[in-house]
């Protein structure tokens, strides 16, 4: 399928196995309600969780640090804090059917990912536990803010097929709205929180650095942004004109803002943040 | 060993004369024990519905005709002339009997294919029997793999998943907005017997709240008391429709007696949360404009039969896939069946040897006398293991033949030759 490096992280082959895997038991699940197809996707997301976690290790090996200076490895760990935090929403929220619209987009960024060669080519010009700190929870919130992204989706597509009395198979299959809306409230909660952390984190790191806290770069500003406009989002959710619908509209807004950062921002406007 | 059951159902027998051979419990276990008293069966088990009246059974090994004895008993039980219930009745032994039991628990026998219920009834009618030690282990066995078979056609098929009638259907569309209905609430307008069903799978469901309006406040006061609600006056209707999550509006009037004005009032007081609606009147109770307010959700009887319908068809496809559940444990029962009877057998056989060395010691006491008495325990207990040795590899045959038809075939060879029939001491 795809040309394997030179030196091949079978892990990573693991762990892309144990995703498509996933994937097929969640669709066999939501398509045929099997409880045994449901528990088996879970499993088969949690092994491939460990073995791409283990992934990331090789690949980490000699760098010494969380991988955030080349696009495959920061790819890879997007798609792991992705998948750790689905199945913390799936196990908390006990909900198992959107995990064949979540695994989707892990398996594309995996397989993506897993272009790239097995071991970043050079070294990172910086590393540290505090830059490591910085940037796994950094991209643990973008990871959420997409995790919210997805179900918001899934709740506008729920609602409409509710209202326009579409019953077919799939409203049934669908977790119900409310739900959907807890859901993706409790990602953009924990996305908010990561990020939160995750900035004071890269300050911090920063101010030992360089000795000040500001550095005026636009990646700075569009996480201010985008910090913004979820909090805007749970606050404004609750309310009246805006409760249900209209503000699962706003989550699926909001993602354009992380796309952009994560885009325009990181290859164009930012000298300092590259990959994520 | 041997399995047999009559019985009748919805569609064999009409209604009246399911009506007349039906068992209550207590029935039910005074049926058992007669029919055990009086040596018709050994193990018994009395599974009566509304829409089948059954009698499993396992006859004792020497009975002869054990189905013409329990349709007798079953007339005269019930006092209907034999000739009546006769036609009506099916009659099936061992593995068809199995299956049948199986397909009732699966719910593929029932009158809504899939439906829920059975299960339950099959659950207990079993556990009625265990208490009063009407069953025994081919009875145990097979109920307990009956409920397994339910159990599994419900959970790894789809034959009961979606709701077949409008009442549940409506119920269930709540949940896919509320998700669970505990901590939620409903508003019940009219006192008919749609609504009255539909309140039935609300509590079912674990619906928090529930109030009662009717234009007659008896009627109201009736229904509320039944189920379990509150009554709300019907003049302070437009106020009352601020409370629920929940409408369920089943009043005969020839105009709305909701209008959209009224749901706009009430979704502004309650901040827009979502407020979901079934309409059951004919004509309809709920102007249908409300549609297109925000986060208000509305459906009506033509898209809850649409709904059902639709389901119906979804469970019948499922069938073949239930099908396939009750044909493989109707064959794991009949290895288990086997692997009994082979015991039994072999059981039989050795006792039998051992009478006949008993028999053959007996008959030749001068042969023996020259023996001390240590002497000829010593001989007795080599003839013995000689017996044991000359069975030990048609046993480990016996037991090693895959292929269940042959292994049954031996069986039946085994009893026919050594006289093994049925013949007990």
């Amino acid at each position: 399928m795809f040309p394997l490096p030179a030196m091949t992280n079978y892990w990573l082959i693991a762990t892309i196995l144990c995703y498509a895997a996933s994937f097929a038991g969640y669709v066999t699940f939501l398509a045929t309600s099997h409880r045994n197809a449901g528990r088996a996707a879970t499993l088969l997301l949690a092994l491939g969780l460990g073995a791409h976690y283990l992934a990331l290790v090789v690949r980490s090996q000699g760098s010494h640090t969380v991988p955030y200076d080349d696009l495959y490895g920061s790819l890879s760990l997007f798609a792991w804090l992705l998948a750790a935090t689905y199945l913390g929403l799936e196990l908390f929220h006990r909900q198992r059917s959107v995990g064949a619209f979540v695994l989707p987009v892990v398996l594309i960024v995996m397989l993506f990912a897993g272009r790239g060669p097995a071991v970043p080519a050079g070294q990172p010009p910086a590393s540290g536990p505090l830059l490591a700190l910085h940037i796994t929870m950094n991209v643990l919130g973008y990871a959420a803010f997409a995790l919210s992204f997805v179900l918001s989706l899934i709740y506008l597509v729920q609602n409409q097929l509710l209202r326009r009395h579409r019953l077919q198979s799939a409203v049934w299959q669908f977790p119900a709205l409310e739900t959907l809306e807890r859901m993706s409230r409790s990602g953009v909660v924990v996305g908010l929180f990561s990020l939160l952390v995750g900035i004071s984190f890269g300050l911090m790191w920063f101010h030992r650095i360089y000795g000040r806290y500001w550095n005026g770069d636009p990646k700075e500003i569009i996480t201010l942004v985008i910090l913004a406009v979820y909090a805007g989002y749970l606050w404004i959710g609750r309310t009246a004109a805006w409760r249900g619908a209209r503000a699962s509209a706003l989550c699926v807004i909001n993602f354009v803002f992380v796309l952009f950062s994560y885009s325009i921002v990181n290859l164009y406007l930012s000298g300092f943040h590259r990959f994520f | 060993m041997e399995i047999v059951l009559i019985g009748l159902n919805h569609r064999t027998a009409p209604v009246e004369l399911r009506e007349r051979v039906s068992f209550t419990a207590n029935q039910a276990q005074q049926a058992a024990e007669e029919l055990r008293s009086k040596g018709v069966l050994s193990e018994t088990l009395v599974l009566s519905t509304c829409n089948r009246s059954e009698l499993y059974g396992v006859p004792p090994e020497s009975a002869e005709d054990s189905t013409g004895a329990m349709e007798l008993f079953l007339a005269t039980f019930h006092q209907v002339e034999l000739m009546a219930l006769g036609p009506s009745l099916y009659r099936r032994r061992d593995r068809e009997a199995v299956r049948h039991l199986f397909r009732v628990s699966a719910g593929l026998d029932s009158m809504f294919l899939g439906e829920a219920e059975i299960l339950g009834q099959v659950r207990e009618a079993y556990q009625i029997a265990v208490d009063h030690g009407a069953t025994g282990p081919v009875l145990n066995r097979m109920f307990q793999a009956a409920l397994e078979v339910g159990k599994r056609a419900r959970s790894e098929t789809d034959i009961g998943k979606r709701p077949v009638s409008v009442a549940f259907a409506g119920v269930k569309l709540a949940e896919q907005i509320f998700g669970s209905l505990k901590g939620h609430s409903a508003l019940i307008l009219g006192a008919g017997a749609t609504g009255e069903q539909v309140v039935g799978h609300l509590r079912d469901r674990g619906i928090s709240r529930l109030r009662v309006a009717n234009r007659s406040r008896e009627r109201a006061q009736e229904l509320a008391a039944r189920v379990g609600a509150e009554v709300v006056d019907w003049e302070t209707l437009p106020a009352a429709l601020e409370w629920p999550d929940m409408i369920v509006s089943s009043v005969s009037s020839p105009e709305p007696v909701i209008t959209r004005e009224m749901i706009e009032r009430a979704m502004a007081a309650r901040s827009n949360r979502p407020l979901f609606m079934i309409d059951l009147g004919m004509p309809r109770n709920i102007a249908a404009s409300v549609t297109r307010l925000y986060n208000v959700y509305l459906y009506d009887m033509d898209d809850l039969s649409e709904i059902v319908e639709q389901n119906k068809r979804a469970r019948e496809a499922e069938v073949p896939r239930v099908e396939a559940i009750v044909s493989e444990h109707v064959d794991k029962f009949e290895v288990w069946q086997a692997s009994v009877e082979t015991g039994v057998v072999l059981g039989e056989l050795r006792t039998r040897l051992q009478a006949e060395r008993e028999a053959f010691l007996r008959e030749r006491p001068a042969a023996m006398q020259h023996l001390s008495a240590e002497d000829r325990q010593r001989m007795a207990q080599l003839m013995d293991e000689m017996v044991s040795r000359v069975l030990l590899e048609p046993a480990e045959r016996l037991k090693g033949v895959r292929d269940l038809r042959r292994k049954l075939q031996n069986l039946e060879a085994l009893r026919d030759l050594f006289q093994l029939n049925r013949e007990k001491p």
